[in-house]
């Protein structure tokens, strides 16, 4: 019965449901693992990186994280082809504000501008939604630091601390106990370098936790912070330093074991 | 023909411009209001013809009030908006010009220096100032700046300097201005401190 309204994104089915939609939704749920984690001074975004094969050359630059102006990076999860078309759409828009006010765009705005983009594939008859979700991190003058993820729908969210991809269930519920939100007493945001290990952390259970994936050449670490100037610092770890946020992590973990 | 006056000070922007409407040889009224609120924290004070007058002052108005709809109440800075007129003035001025200059002021809530004032002529010349007048109003009142404006100044200081200006228009320009509008925006938003004719009479 629902093989009938499957072609088609624009049509409901009797159900009241999109089913190519929800499709391109499950298929963002197979993809590689990215983690977004909201720091006091910064935010981490940490990425599962896929290896296909020994023999493929590797990427010049990174297929996970992608800068779209001087204040806001996204990680992608899904089709790297679709992503490119909005990321290219991201930097336009970004770039368009910019020349028209002088001035930095509100990352909500650019949030909101692609996943307007995105919704309307979902409606528009004969078009296929995009296979891509995304985890946005930016910063701007009124609201500081800013996390969002977005799925293929056009949905948005602001979030402290997310997960996208592959296994995201797991490890949004080790964020949710192991993230402190700093709304208790005593408790407090953690900083940049807190954050990379609990990202790492995530992704180590989202990866099946098997002791193969805790390597760097499997994870993508980025960092967003200030410099002294209040301009945007980007930064994808290279692999020593990768490497060793992974190695803290490991004897954390095996020391707590221990006790 | 026209004449409008802008200074900034410690905590705002006041700006003045004459009332009167004409063309040619003959007036048409003394009471016209040539300072546009913008938004709630920022006006702009246009010389030229009546016609552009309005349609620039609106059309820029009501598109950053455009922008504050579509976004939630975001507002857009003062920086901003000068430069979103700039260019919506460099555009017509290849195809129609607007036979506008303007002076663009406005007021900051939490910046560093909240309060701040634009140069814009009809060419698209953008500039950051202090103090500036449009018109004739540049010929007899930038020495008066020049020599009264001091960085933190008081409201009463600025009104007091603005009307040194006013008054200085009224003894030497050959041409009659007998009256003078003078707006302010501060952190409570625009407001009119005083007028010679009331726009609201018909």
């Amino acid at each position: 019965m629902a093989r009938r309204y499957d072609s088609s994104t624009t049509t409901f089915s009797p159900e009241g449901r999109l089913h190519q939609v929800e499709y391109a939704i499950e298929a963002i749920n197979n993809a590689g693992t990215c983690v977004g984690i909201l720091a006091k001074d910064g935010i981490v975004m940490a990425s599962e990186k896929r290896i296909t094969s020994g023999l493929l050359a590797p990427a010049k630059t990174s297929e996970k994280t992608y800068q779209l102006c001087p204040h806001a990076s996204c990680n992608v999860a899904g089709l790297t082809a679709d992503a490119n078309i909005l990321i290219e759409q991201a930097r336009l828009r970004a770039g368009r504000y910019a020349y028209q006010y002088q001035e930095p765009i509100p990352v909500e705005q650019l949030v909101e501008f692609v996943c307007n983009y995105k919704q309307f594939y979902t409606q528009r008859g004969g078009l296929r939604p995009f296979g891509v979700a995304f985890l946005f991190a930016g910063y701007d003058e009124q609201y500081g630091f800013q996390l969002y993820q977005s799925d293929p729908s056009g949905n948005y969210s602001g979030w402290k601390a997310t997960v996208i991809g592959a296994n995201n269930q797991a490890g949004k519920s080790l964020l949710k106990t192991e993230y402190k939100t700093g709304e208790e007493e005593g408790d407090q945001i953690p900083d940049v370098d807190e954050a990379l290990k609990l990202a790492v952390k995530v992704l180590n259970k989202t990866m099946d936790g098997t002791t193969a994936a805790a390597a760097s050449e499997k994870m993508e670490l980025y960092t967003m912070t200030l410099d002294e100037d209040g301009e945007c610092v980007h930064k994808i770890l290279n692999k020593v330093e990768a490497q060793k946020v992974i190695d803290a992590v490991e004897s954390e973990s095996a020391s707590a074991g221990d006790s | 023909m026209d004449t409008v006056l802008g200074i900034t000070y410690n905590g705002g922007v006041i700006m003045a411009a004459d009332q009167s409407n004409g063309r040619s040889i003959l007036t048409y009224q003394k009471n016209l209001d040539k300072i546009a609120k913008l938004t709630n924290y920022s006006m702009m004070g246009v010389s030229g013809p009546n016609c552009d007058l309005v349609n620039f002052t609106e059309y820029i108005a009501k598109n950053l009030n455009l922008y504050e709809l579509s976004n939630e109440g975001t507002k857009l800075s003062t920086h901003a908006q000068a430069n979103y007129a700039r260019g919506e003035m460099a555009a017509a001025l290849r195809r129609g010009p607007y036979q506008v200059n303007v002076l663009l002021g406005g007021y900051d809530e939490g910046k560093k220096s909240p309060s701040s004032l634009y140069y814009l002529d009809y060419l698209g010349a953008l500039h950051k100032v202090k103090h500036g007048a449009q018109g004739y109003a540049q010929y007899f009142c930038s020495s008066i700046f020049d020599k009264e404006y001091s960085d933190n100044l008081t409201e009463e200081e600025a009104i007091k300097i603005i009307e040194h200006c006013i008054a200085e228009m009224q003894t030497r320009f050959l041409i009659s201005q007998p009256n003078f509008i003078i707006k302010k925006v501060d952190k409570d938003g625009v407001s009119v401190i005083s007028f010679g004719g009331d726009p609201a009479d018909t």
